[in-house]
Formats: structure tokens, C-alpha cells, sequence
């Protein structure tokens, strides 16, 4: 079964997204990294472990689609085909990142790349997925819009009101649902599960589905079934991936609420590796193609890390800019 | 010139912009087939038909998103959201997203969209129906603020609303919506930012915003009977403020007596009060600057408790005659 998905894929495609999941790990070792050395202020939310739900679901896009994240967006981001150094840039505050350092990790967008953003709050951007995807109908787009959110997200006023608004109005919009398992330190399971999440597509009047979101190849069929759908004028779908958050909320997350084995066993299940396993097995790559894969991302991560940190500051002259448009 | 009402001005200005781009379209509780709320869509539906004109399910915070998504993608979106209180529940997606998408993605998005919402009081539909919470939303940087008076000042200034490649909050007021006055038949807009003297006087300036303006030119007319010619300032825009006019004003006449519904505390009242002090009128003030605003409760039900909760004309009287008179 998993093997016959396998072949579905070319050999090019499947490689492009390995360098996609393992870009994610690196960027996002190499931003704990330079947290850790001072480099960066603020916070930043890492989705390690989460890597195939990113790249498995927006894989699946034409490149001048949409996405719309959250706030753990790193892999969301790379996977829409950011420029790793106008990324870094943005991560380190720079002038030449993405928003000018203006939003940082938590706010990194590419609106001409397709990349709505990435929100601060909690479900803050599944209202504005009505409107994006009502504008592309309204226009006879034939683009479609992910928009990703968490388990948090689901627990809020914003999601009833944004599902039953994108019934309403049949927008071309697929809403993914990345439960990580934990909002903070709140557990999902005790309120929830990722089947009676998925339930909420029946109850709001659309198609749902259920991955194991560290499954590349469950998210990726799961999600291009709902994306066809969409673009073919069907309205929207909802998708669990089910998955996990290796590191803590942010940084000052002491993990008071899991244990080490329960984080022990989600690594056993780590998406890159189960992937890599798969193509090996069936003879797509060796292992040595894929060790390649690996060091070329790491290889750019650093190459990021370095145009990062050459970057100007942005000017404090410039700070009042593009609060108003002209 | 012909007269319409306010009502109808805000009718017009949707009318015409929507048929001049269809990118602008109208979302909202009850716009469709019911007309609106307070009938501001009414027989728009008829015409521009149910994708231009879209019916929300009770979903203020979905609604104000929807509209911010789409002016993401390129859309002109004008929200209704039925009362100003209501926007208590909208403001996640108009102050956290609408107000910032643009200066947090570097100015590389634009969000052009339009919240009508009627404010105020006088209608009998006590706390959760009534309030003004303009200065709520002039303290966020990226939303602009329009207050308009008159059904000219409701055309023009919404018409420059719709235009407008910002998020543009537009207050209109229960109470001014079957009031009549001139306008024109054709579109034309009126800048946002630009205030307007609508009475010139030597003695007292008063700065009035939405309905208190006809409360002002009412009390305005008593005043000037006992020799008190009182000069009143429409700022229209609250955010951003045309400053200037004002300034010249107090400049002018010496006293200012500025006038809002809203309560005091924390009121746009204040914002007026200081960019005067601070401003080169301070030398020519002759009397304290003072405001005359909503009382410091929400606002009750019993009619005369709610005419007494915010300023009417004898209380405007009443003010400007002690600040002319030396009393304050």
C-alpha cells in the first residue's frame, strides 16, 4: 500500500521535498542555535517533528497559490518555496528579510510568493481564509488557499465562525489542522481528539479527513484530494494531520506539562526519517542520495545564516513606513 | 440642490462605487434581502445581486476577517457591522490583522476595506445597543477613523473611504440617518483628513464631531442671540486629524469647548485637549480648555437617563456661555 504511494511520486519531486523537510530541520536547529548565542531576540516557535504535514500538504499546490499559517510557520514557509536568506534575514530583524524585520518569525509573509503569513494569534488567520479564498472566487480565480492552523485554533470562536462562513460562501479553500497535541501546555486529548476534529468537517457541511500528519505521503494524498476538489469549484475541506511538536510552546516551555518518554516515542516516529525510509526501501534512492539531499540543505541553512548576518539593520529613519498604504 | 437623507447618502456612495468597481462589494449581517439593519442597503441586493451583496450568519469577527482576507487578494470589501458595540466581538480581526497585515509584512500587502458601523445613542436601546468607541479604534495605528455629520460630509467621506488602500473604520450615527441635507447626485469625494468649519464665529470655538455637530449649530443659534458668536469645527476624520483648522480657530477666538457622545474618560475629547495645548493656539487661549462628553456610565434605557447620559443642546448652551462668561 505505502509502497505503491511511493511510486506515485517522481524521483525529482520526492527529492525536492526531502530537501524541504530536512531545509525545515535545519532552519529551525540553526534558530535555536543563534537564539541560544544571543543573536536573536524575542521568541520563536519550532514545529520539528511536524515537517511532513508542512511539506506533504503544500506539495501538493501550484506554485501561485496560496497558503495562510500560524504562528509555527518556519516549515509552512519553506515549503511555499521561500528564499532561505530573505527568510534568516527576517528571522534576524533585518532590512532584507521578508518584512523588512518588521515581523520577525512569527509574522513572516511573501504576499507576491503566495505566502499570506504567518499570524501571532491563535486562529487569527482562518477569518481572513474566508475572505482570501471569497476573493479568488469572486474573481473566477482558479487558485486555491491552505490555511493552516492547530489544535488551539480549533478551540476558538474564530474557527466556528470562519467554517461555517467558508460553507457558506463554498470558498476554494482547504483548512488543515496541524494537531500538534498540545495549545501551550493544554493538552487537545482533554478536549478533544484528531477524529471528533475531524468530525467538525460533517457537522459544518464539508469533506473531511484524518491523517497521520507524519506520514508524507497520508498528508499529501489526503490534502491533494481536498485541494482538487477545491479548484474544481467543490467548496471547502477540512484535514487533521495528526503530529507532534518535538520542542517546548516557545522558549520559555519547560515541558512541565508531557513527559520525556511520551516525547521520546513521537521522535521514534519522526517524519523525515519514516519518508526517507520509505523511498529507500523501495529502491528510489540510495541512502547516499539522500545523506546529499541532507547536507545541500544544511549547506544552505548556513549560507542563510551567514547573508543573516552581513544584513543591515533597518534604519530607524524608515520605522514609520507602510503603516498606511499610499 | 437635491436633499437626501443620511441614510441615503451612505446608499448612494455604496451604489455608485460598486458600479463604478467591481472589486468594492458589501458584507454584513441582514444587508441583503432585509435592507439592513437600518435600511442603509436597501434594494442593493436587487441590483448588484447575492455574490456583491452577502448575507452573514451572526459572525462579526468572521465577517471583519472575511473582509480583511479579501482586500488582501485585491478586493475592495465594505463590512456593516449592525452596531458599533458589536465590534467588541470584531476587533481581534480589525485591530490585530486589518490595522497591521501591511506595516508587520514589511509594506508589502495592502488592505483596502471599508467597517460601516452606526454608533451612538438616542434610540431607546440601552448599554449593548448605543455606544461611541471611535477613540477605541483612532488609538490603532494602521485603521483610519471617519466620523461624518451630514449626509454631504456621508457621501463624500465614503466614497474616499472606499477608495482608500487602508482599512478605513466608518462611524456613522443612528440619529443622523433620517436627517436631509444637500448632495450631490454625482460621486465625488471628499479627503479624508480634511476638517470643516461648519459655522464661522469670533467668540468660541467649538470642535464637534457626528452628531453633536447639529447639537453645536443648534445651540449655536440661541448663543448667538445673546451675543455669543460661536465657531464650529468638524474634524470628519478623527484619525488621522486635520489639525490645523482647529488650531487656527482657537487661534481665532481664545476658547475652546470641544464636544463628543462618548464618555470622557479616555474620549478622542482628550486627544483634541492636548494637540491644542500643545499647539502654538496655547498663547491665545483667554479660558481652560474644556469638553463636554458622554458621562462617565454606560448608557441606561429610561429615556430621560439616556437623554441625560450624553451632551444636548442646553447642556452646550449652558457650557459655552460659562467659558464665554469667565466661569470656568
Amino acid at each position: 500500500m505505502q509502497e505503491e504511494k511511493v511510486r506515485t511520486i517522481s524521483k525529482a519531486e520526492a527529492a525536492e521535498m526531502l530537501r524541504l523537510m530536512y531545509a525545515t530541520r535545519a532552519f529551525e536547529e540553526q534558530a535555536e542555535k543563534s537564539y541560544m548565542m544571543g543573536k536573536i531576540h524575542g521568541t520563536m516557535h519550532l514545529s520539528i517533528g511536524q515537517e511532513a504535514s508542512a511539506v506533504g500538504s503544500i506539495s501538493t499546490l501550484d506554485p501561485d497559490d496560496y497558503i495562510l499559517g500560524h504562528h509555527r510557520g518556519h516549515g509552512l514557509c519553506i515549503a511555499k518555496g521561500a528564499d532561505l536568506n530573505l527568510m534568516m534575514a527576517e528571522f534576524y530583524g533585518k532590512e532584507a528579510g521578508y518584512c523588512r524585520g518588521r515581523g520577525g518569525s512569527m509574522h513572516i509573509a511573501d504576499v507576491a510568493g503566495g505566502n499570506l503569513g504567518a499570524n501571532g494569534v491563535v486562529g487569527g488567520g482562518l477569518p481572513l481564509a474566508v475572505g482570501v479564498g471569497y476573493g479568488l472566487k469572486m474573481r473566477g480565480d482558479k487558485r486555491v488557499l491552505l490555511s493552516f492552523f492547530g489544535d488551539g485554533a480549533a478551540s476558538t470562536g474564530a474557527f466556528h465562525e470562519s467554517m461555517i462562513l467558508a460553507v457558506l460562501y463554498q470558498v476554494p479553500v482547504v483548512f488543515i489542522c496541524e494537531n500538534n497535541q498540545y495549545a501551550m501546555s493544554f493538552p487537545a486529548r482533554k478536549w478533544t481528539s484528531s477524529e471528533r476534529l475531524a468530525g467538525f468537517a460533517d457537522s459544518y457541511g464539508m469533506p473531511g479527513a484524518m491523517t497521520d500528519g507524519n506520514n508524507l505521503l497520508d498528508v499529501r494524498e489526503a490534502v491533494q484530494k481536498a485541494v482538487d476538489h477545491a479548484r474544481a469549484g467543490g467548496g471547502p475541506s477540512l484535514i487533521i494531520n495528526n503530529t507532534y511538536r518535538w520542542r517546548g510552546h516557545s522558549k520559555s516551555d519547560r515541558n512541565r506539562y508531557r513527559t520525556q518518554q511520551e516525547i521520546e516515542e513521537w521522535q521514534e516516529a519522526d517524519p523525515i526519517r519514516r519518508y526517507r525510509k520509505l523511498v529507500v526501501a523501495d529502491g528510489l534512492f540510495t541512502d547516499e542520495e539522500i545523506d546529499d539531499i541532507e547536507k545541500g540543505a544544511y549547506e544552505q541553512i548556513e549560507l542563510a545564516r551567514v547573508f543573516a548576518e552581513e544584513s543591515e539593520e533597518p534604519s530607524v529613519e524608515s520605522i514609520e513606513e507602510g503603516v498606511y498604504a499610499p | 440642490m437635491r436633499e437626501i437623507t443620511y441614510l441615503e447618502a451612505v446608499r448612494e456612495a455604496m451604489t455608485q462605487e460598486m458600479e463604478r468597481d467591481e472589486k468594492v462589494f458589501l458584507i454584513g449581517e441582514d444587508v441583503g434581502q432585509y435592507g439592513g439593519a437600518f435600511g442603509a442597503s436597501f434594494g442593493m441586493l436587487e441590483k448588484f445581486g447575492p455574490d456583491r451583496i452577502l448575507d452573514t450568519p451572526i459572525t462579526e469577527l468572521g465577517l471583519t476577517g472575511a473582509a480583511t482576507g479579501a482586500a488582501l487578494v485585491g478586493m475592495r470589501p465594505i463590512a456593516e457591522i449592525m452596531f458599533m458595540d458589536f465590534l467588541t466581538l470584531a476587533s481581534e480581526q480589525l485591530v490585530n490583522q486589518a490595522a497591521k497585515l501591511r506595516f508587520m509584512f514589511g509594506g508589502r500587502a495592502t488592505v483596502p476595506m471599508v467597517l460601516r458601523t452606526p454608533a451612538g445613542s438616542g434610540t431607546g436601546a440601552a448599554e449593548h445597543h448605543s455606544q461611541s468607541l471611535e477613540n477605541w479604534f483612532a488609538h490603532i495605528p494602521g485603521l483610519k477613523v471617519v466620523m461624518p455629520s451630514t449626509p454631504y460630509d456621508a457621501k463624500g467621506l465614503l466614497i474616499s473611504s472606499i477608495r482608500d488602500n487602508n482599512a478605513v473604520v466608518f462611524v456613522e450615527h443612528k440619529l443622523l440617518y433620517k436627517t436631509k441635507g444637500p448632495v450631490p447626485e454625482e460621486p465625488y469625494a471628499i479627503p479624508l483628513g480634511q476638517a470643516d468649519v461648519k459655522r464661522e464665529g469670533k467668540d468660541l470655538t467649538i470642535v464637534a464631531t457626528s452628531v453633536m455637530v447639529s447639537r453645536a449649530l443648534e445651540a449655536a443659534k440661541t448663543l448667538a442671540e445673546e451675543g455669543i458668536d460661536v465657531e464650529i469645527v468638524d474634524p470628519r476624520t478623527i484619525r488621522p486629524l486635520d489639525a490645523e483648522p482647529i488650531i487656527q480657530s482657537v487661534i481665532k477666538t481664545g476658547r475652546v469647548l470641544i464636544v463628543h457622545e462618548a464618555v470622557k474618560m479616555g474620549g478622542y475629547g482628550g486627544e483634541l485637549a492636548a494637540t491644542i495645548a500643545e499647539s502654538r493656539a496655547f498663547g491665545y487661549l483667554d479660558a481652560p480648555i474644556v469638553r463636554l462628553a458622554g458621562r462617565d456610565i454606560p448608557i441606561p434605557y429610561n429615556r430621560t437617563l439616556e437623554l441625560s447620559a450624553v451632551p444636548q443642546v442646553p447642556d452646550i448652551i449652558a457650557k459655552a456661555r460659562e467659558i464665554v462668561q469667565g466661569k470656568v
